[in-house]
């Protein structure tokens, strides 16, 4: 096996690694955890049920906005959950249970083509019986099959819930224009659908929190009641503390509440109270505009790094004239890029390469660095014109 | 309209709503007796010394925050097993258990409860002693699980009716799930004898009964950790693989950071290897990996001997102040003249008291003397102080003479 630069372990986990191929705690939160160490006055009592009052009010003002009219008509409600897996459970729960009548696991979920893996076993641990697949992924055009997508929310059946990826689609990084999110609006609303965001990426997407959270904030602005399962493992790089948030935008305050007692009996049964460590640091973070703008700063740090490997490794692909197009590396976005190798390349890329990908192609970009963008460029040349 | 119209609103929690009136009283000589958290002798929560030693080696060691696997922290896991069963645990050394991090005790019983349900074919059954934890119900019954009971706290003597728990638990239809506090029993503060753990013992052996074992207060109930895990040891000794549940939260006050672990004694090494990985596809779809926090201070402090030795002696201190202000209610008691045994107090153990006082005893204590506490007649003993003792004790004779 080659040493040094050429040997290439691109993370398998969805984690950010910085230009020296190491895992890289924010700046802020190291400063935000000294913080918390030095203040004597904070102690380890449990906190309430759904979680730090200051995190869950922060944490659904970043993805909804400041300007949000939901907040601002007080119809929203947050639970602190163990990351976005965590939300995501407590949300199904809570659909399985009181969605589209009382306990009804006939409901239809509708995941998409491909998606995180997790998506469906949460879907199926929470009861769900009949989940579906939506279509997105067009593997010969390397893009968004929106008119596929289109459709099949056109034949769903009335009530159906959509999982909808708010940014950086994982695994193939293409998400859906403004417009075509328009597009999808409508067709849910006409259709009766329920939009249940997973946002695990804002800010590290395109570096902007408003512009990652723009699908999110449109469905609300069109009237939508809607869940968004945040996360801020990605954001904050607080992978461990296990730091989400369950966003439930509803009609009005009364329903909301409703809702919010409903899942905090969901909670007591399976974490009793989420952890405060992480929570702690991301409400200290978001509550100090100083803090907030720093850490802003930090994640335009890594959203940045991320899109310069994907300028840099298509130019060099372009250069070496591997055969085939590659403006889908740039045009992708967020963590993950999906290559279009098949999976014999893929084996190529792993056993001979040593560089490993997922065997649907998918490439963790934060695993190339300075160092290693020409080997990596070099090896998917020689899979793509080697192997078919 | 909205997609929520005919959602019902959830009951209020019963505990919570004493804390909440509790914090409306004006009254100075105010007593919370509800807090299920400890507190030292000025009423306040206590950060053990060991754990802010573990957090300043935390903090100077700048590790980076990348996920933990899903069964947990290994350093965890492996450290709360010895705890647990013992260093010379026979079960211990030959590995034939599987420990996995959890979200301090219900995280942990809430994943015994699931797997239980997707494995445990034989049985829906899980009996609890009545009373149990008020959260052991709807823990077991969310899992797909039901709920039976058997006889355990007998309310005129306020104490353990052995001959009726021995007589329910004899006819438990085999191969039910049976739960066991191992020590400390919330709410009651009953345990039984070690002879009278070991006919239960015997008992459940008999019925080939699944043991479930919830231990949320190892240490935290005599001052000795081996004596409050002795009943969990003895079973295992019997050959009776259990299941068992562990909390971080009140031995080692690491309440909000959720540090648990969930364990399975299983016959051999091989066989634990297959529990772990059908735990670790119940877990990722839960929460993808447990929080590490909690979980890093409780491994530090369990594997550096001085950090070990410093929190054997604080979770001594904390038991010790909590028996000392049960002698110290029952003498004052007494000061004031009443005339009812109230032995119960310093038999029963742990943070937990069941007074034996009537609702209406209960509603008066709160009306007159804005003392709280649930219904059933419960106090938290940790939210008693040397301060306050007297007053309590004042208080009860007033409403029991």
């Amino acid at each position: 096996r080659p040493s040094g630069v050429e040997r290439t372990v691109l993370p398998r986990s969805a984690a950010y690694r910085t230009d020296e191929g190491q895992p890289w705690v924010l700046p802020v939160v190291k400063k935000v955890e000294q913080m918390i160490a030095n203040d004597n006055s904070l102690n380890h009592e449990y906190l309430p049920i759904l979680g730090l009052p200051e995190f869950r009010a922060n944490a659904s003002r970043i993805a909804l906005g400041d300007d949000s009219p939901a907040i601002k008509e007080n119809r929203i409600g947050s639970v602190q959950s163990l990351g976005g897996t965590g939300a995501l459970r407590i949300g199904a729960e809570f659909l399985r249970r009181w969605y589209n009548g009382n306990n009804n696991t006939a409901t239809p979920v509708y995941i998409s083509a491909p998606s995180w893996e997790n998506h469906n076993s949460v879907f199926v641990d929470a009861g769900f019986k009949d989940i579906r697949t939506y279509h997105y992924w067009d593997a010969a055009k390397r893009g968004l099959d929106l008119q596929g997508l289109l459709d099949d929310m056109e034949k769903a059946p009335e009530f159906s819930i959509f999982i909808l990826h708010a940014c950086a689609h994982n695994p193939t990084g293409t998400d859906p224009t403004p417009d075509q999110w328009k597009q999808i609006a409508a067709v849910m609303k006409r259709r009766f659908l329920f939009p249940f965001f997973d946002s695990a990426y804002q800010g590290f997407a395109s570096g902007s929190l408003d512009k990652d959270a723009w699908a999110v904030r449109y469905f609300v602005s069109e009237g939508f009641e809607l869940f968004c399962a945040q996360s801020f493992s990605k954001n904050f790089g607080l992978y461990n503390e296990r730091v989400g948030n369950l966003t439930v935008v509803g009609k009005d305050t009364d329903n909301v509440q409703r809702v919010l007692s409903q899942m905090e009996k969901i909670v007591r049964t399976t974490w009793s109270n989420p952890p405060s460590q992480g929570a702690r640091i991301v409400a200290t973070t978001l509550a100090s505009p100083q803090l907030f703008a720093e850490w802003k700063d930090n994640v335009k740090t890594m959203a940045d790094r991320v899109l310069l490997m994907r300028s840099e490794l298509r130019s060099r692909l372009e250069s070496l004239g591997t055969p085939g197009t590659w403006n889908h590396i740039t045009e992708q976005i967020g963590m993950f890029s999906f290559t279009g190798l098949n999976p014999k390349q893929v084996e190529y890329m792993v056993k001979e390469k040593h560089i490993y990908l997922m065997a649907s192609g998918r490439i963790n970009m934060c695993g190339l660095t300075t160092k290693n963008l020409d080997y990596v460029a070099k090896s998917i040349h020689e899979a793509v014109t080697k192997i078919q | 309209s909205s997609w929520w119209s005919h959602v019902e609103m959830g009951p209020p929690d019963p505990i919570l709503g004493v804390t909440e009136a509790y914090k409306r009283d004006t009254n100075s000589k105010k007593m919370n007796l509800g807090v299920g958290a400890y507190r030292d002798d000025n009423g306040k929560p206590y950060v053990l010394s060991c754990v802010r030693k573990a957090e300043a080696m935390i903090a100077s060691k700048k590790m980076d925050k990348e996920y933990l696997p899903i069964g947990g922290l290994a350093d965890f896991t492996r450290a709360s097993a010895e705890l647990a069963l013992g260093e010379s645990s026979e079960a211990f050394k030959s590995g034939r258990y599987v420990t996995v991090q959890g979200i301090s005790g219900t995280g942990s019983l809430r994943i015994g409860a699931n797997f239980l349900q997707r494995f445990f074919k034989a049985s829906r059954d899980v009996y609890l002693p009545k009373p149990s934890w008020g959260n052991h119900t709807p823990i077991f019954r969310d899992a797909g699980l039901q709920l039976q009971a058997y006889r355990y706290y007998d309310p005129k003597t306020c104490s353990l009716d052995f001959s009726g728990a021995m007589d329910d638990i004899s006819k438990i239809p085999e191969k039910s799930i049976i739960l066991l506090h191992a020590c400390a029993h919330n709410p009651t503060g009953v345990d039984p004898r070690q002879e009278q753990w070991k006919e239960l013992a015997a008992t459940v052996k008999k019925r080939n009964l699944l043991v479930y074992f919830d231990m949320a207060y190892q240490g935290f109930a005599s001052g000795d950790i081996n004596r409050d895990a002795w009943a969990v040891r003895y079973f295992i000794d019997q050959g009776i693989n259990v299941l068992l549940s562990q909390s971080y939260a009140k031995n080692m006050g690491l309440y909000g950071e959720r540090a648990g672990a969930f364990t399975v004694i299983c016959s051999d090494a091989e066989e634990a290897k297959k529990v772990e990985s059908q735990l670790k596809i119940l877990i990722r779809p839960m929460y993808s990996n447990p929080p590490m926090n909690g979980a890093r201070i409780a491994s530090i402090i369990l594997n550096t001997p001085d950090l070990r030795k410093e929190w054997l002696t604080e979770v001594k201190g904390m038991a010790d102040r909590i028996i000392s202000m049960r002698t110290q209610l029952v003498a004052n008691l007494k000061k004031e003249g009443s005339s009812h045994n109230w032995q119960h107090i310093t038999d029963q153990i742990g943070m937990f008291c069941f007074t034996g006082l009537k609702p209406e005893q209960v509603e008066r204590l709160t009306k007159e003397f804005s003392i709280y506490m649930t219904k059933d007649g419960r106090i938290s003993v940790a939210g008693v102080t040397s301060g306050n003792v007297g007053y309590l004790a004042h208080a009860i004779h007033q409403v029991t003479k």
